[in-house]
């Protein structure tokens, strides 16, 4: 920032790094994508290699799609993830707003309280969380896994836009009160404009593990009408045979939805800091 | 149009005394100051005649009506902040309109008051642009455009030229007064900056450490300041103090002379002194002096003189221009 000469090897130096690391992110996917479209021995054999004219095999996708309701588990995912994402948007944000704005007793004590979820895992409670599912007939239902998610995101979501929040100008908020805003009204038509950077940054990192997680959609809702899809592709993990052909496509397919919505919210992430930057 | 009554305001944070028991009445159409040091709580006064934070104890009465319980919104006031706080998705019209929309004025009517309030201001042209394509100045304008668009009894002003460079500073401060005399109406007015508040104030309030030095129009505080603290404070430089025993003086702990009440001489006058550094302004030429009998001083002469570091000169105070004071600090009179 203090200065605005560059140096060749300095920028070549940092491209470096950032190539090396892009490769070993992008790696897994690269491997999943071209042996899914590999027949079974080709996948075995030569794991690395290009799927070749002789290779080329759509198999896994034909029996994803032909097999299972694939359809309803990509629904079901795609259902709690959004759900999840909305209400911890919103009741993070609420709550972020409220920590961070008004003066009241114990605050400081309720943002640490808030702060320890995002140290302790939330899977120690899956016993007592099951419990509390099963007692609410909850079990094998959607809202069950949409409840998990949404108190396993909020803590790092206060944490975040409350941080965020405090950038907003208190005079900003003042002028709202003179002009008759209510509290709500300064909430949603002042401060969550404004934070929209911060919230793209949270929508992201509390939809990645909603989507990938195994555990949860396992424990509380196996069924097949609440399967997602990370739970519908161990159908083809067996104990003794493994369809990879089926599993690779399957997590292929999977990667599509989670990209499209990171790409919503990334777009909404650079838009922000630009705007930001010019005003 | 409106006044403004508080009785004995006080407000704490924590253990904290910010504000110590404010009485202060401001009458209609009067443009009042509130002026002092950072820290002094000028703003939080403010803030709490505006209501944006609640006084630990004491009164605020706007316009007859006591209004302590009252939301800022139903006070009838409007407050122009030195970060301007224009909302950054609005249009400067809605940006000027939103106050009226929330109260539920008739389009009509809102539509006729933003036309006047901008063409006060002369802002018609940037009505449908955004903050973000504003000047600092044409912002300040229009959170100004804001505030006169409610007509509201009263005005609050939280240091509305601070943010602005010197030269649209002087300008905003003209556009200030002169829509004091247009608008008549009662303005409060933030600022630490002193030219500000003699310039623009029918009354100044002198705070320091939250309570009133003291209050009076601004020639009312150059000439008699009531304590050491507004004599120093009021006044650019500021005044010369002198320990008044070096004077030979009995009925004073101290004396007080403005810089400009002491006239040099290279031939003759009351204390010698040494020229210590001289500052050229052109209208002005300040002099920085030291004295074996009265210590360090500064002396303003008015126009050009040719004064140099280790001259050695002769300083004369205007007799009848002495301030005395005792040992609390309290002026003599």
């Amino acid at each position: 920032m203090s200065k605005a000469r560059t140096s060749l090897t300095r920028t070549s130096l940092v491209h470096l790094a950032l190539i090396g690391y892009a490769i070993i992110s992008v790696f897994p996917v690269f491997l999943t994508l071209i042996n899914s479209m590999k027949d079974r021995n080709a996948i075995f054999r030569n794991p690395m290699q290009l799927p070749t004219p002789e290779t080329f095999d759509l198999v896994g996708y034909t029996t994803v799609l032909g097999q299972g309701d694939f359809a309803t588990y990509f629904q079901n995912s795609f259902i709690v993830t959004v759900a999840s994402i909305a209400l911890v948007l919103l009741f993070g944000a609420m709550a972020a707003f409220a920590l961070s704005e008004y003066r009241f007793r114990g605050n400081t004590l309720m943002g640490l309280y808030l702060a320890i979820g995002i140290m302790i895992p939330i899977r120690l409670g899956t016993v007592a969380i099951l419990q509390g599912m099963v007692a609410t007939g909850l079990v094998n239902t959607l809202t069950a896994l949409v409840l998990v998610y949404t108190a396993q995101g909020i803590p790092l979501a206060v944490f975040i836009l409350s941080e965020f929040m405090r950038t907003v100008s208190d005079d900003l908020k003042n002028a709202g009160r003179i002009d008759g805003l209510s509290e709500y009204a300064i909430f949603f038509r002042l401060v969550l404009p404004l934070v929209r950077p911060a919230m793209a940054t949270v929508a992201v990192f509390t939809m990645i593990p909603i989507w990938n997680d195994l555990w949860f959609p396992l424990i509380l809702a196996p069924s097949e009408a609440t399967k997602t899809v990370t739970l519908g592709s161990q159908i083809f993990i067996g104990q003794f045979v493994t369809n990879w052909n089926a599993v690779l496509a399957a997590l292929s397919l999977a990667i599509l939805p989670v990209l499209i919505l990171y790409f919503i919210f990334s777009r909404q992430l650079i838009r922000g800091i630009t705007s930001g930057a010019v005003k | 149009m409106g006044s403004l009554q508080l009785k004995s305001v006080r407000k704490s944070f924590g253990n904290v005394d910010v504000i110590k028991g404010i009485d202060l009445d401001v009458k209609d159409g009067e443009f009042v100051i509130f002026v002092g040091p950072s820290g002094c709580g000028k703003s939080t006064l403010l803030r709490i005649i505006a209501g944006l934070e609640d006084a630990t104890s004491g009164s605020i009465t706007i316009n007859g009506t006591e209004v302590v319980t009252v939301p800022p919104a139903k006070r009838g006031i409007a407050m122009v902040f030195q970060s301007y706080a224009l909302y950054p998705h609005l249009t400067v019209k809605d940006n000027m309109g939103l106050g009226l929309k929330q109260a539920g004025a008739p389009k009509d009517e809102i539509e006729k008051r933003v036309a006047k309030a901008s063409g006060m201001l002369s802002l018609e042209k940037y009505l449908a642009r955004r903050p973000a394509e504003l000047s600092g100045g044409q912002r300040q304008r229009v959170a100004i455009g804001r505030a006169i668009v409610r007509e509201p009894k009263l005005f609050l002003f939280d240091e509305p030229l601070s943010n602005l460079d010197a030269a649209l500073r002087v300008n905003t401060r003209l556009e200030i007064a002169r829509l004091h005399r247009e608008l008549k109406a009662t303005m409060i007015y933030v600022t630490h900056d002193q030219v500000e508040a003699m310039t623009l104030a029918d009354k100044i309030v002198v705070l320091d450490a939250g309570v009133i030095q003291q209050v009076g129009s601004p020639m009312e505080l150059y000439n008699r300041p009531a304590n050491l603290f507004v004599a120093g404070f009021i006044g650019s430089p500021g005044m010369n103090f002198i320990d008044a025993g070096r004077l030979g003086a009995s009925d004073a702990k101290t004396i007080g002379v403005r810089p400009e009440h002491i006239t040099l001489s290279r031939e003759s006058g009351d204390w010698q002194a040494k020229a210590v550094h001289v500052e050229h302004l052109g209208a002005d030429t300040i002099v920085y002096l030291e004295s074996e009998k009265v210590g360090a001083f500064t002396v303003r002469l008015f126009g050009e003189h040719h004064y140099q570091p280790d001259d050695v000169v002769f300083a004369t105070p205007a007799e009848n221009q002495l301030h005395r004071f005792d040992a609390n600090g309290r002026a003599i009179r």
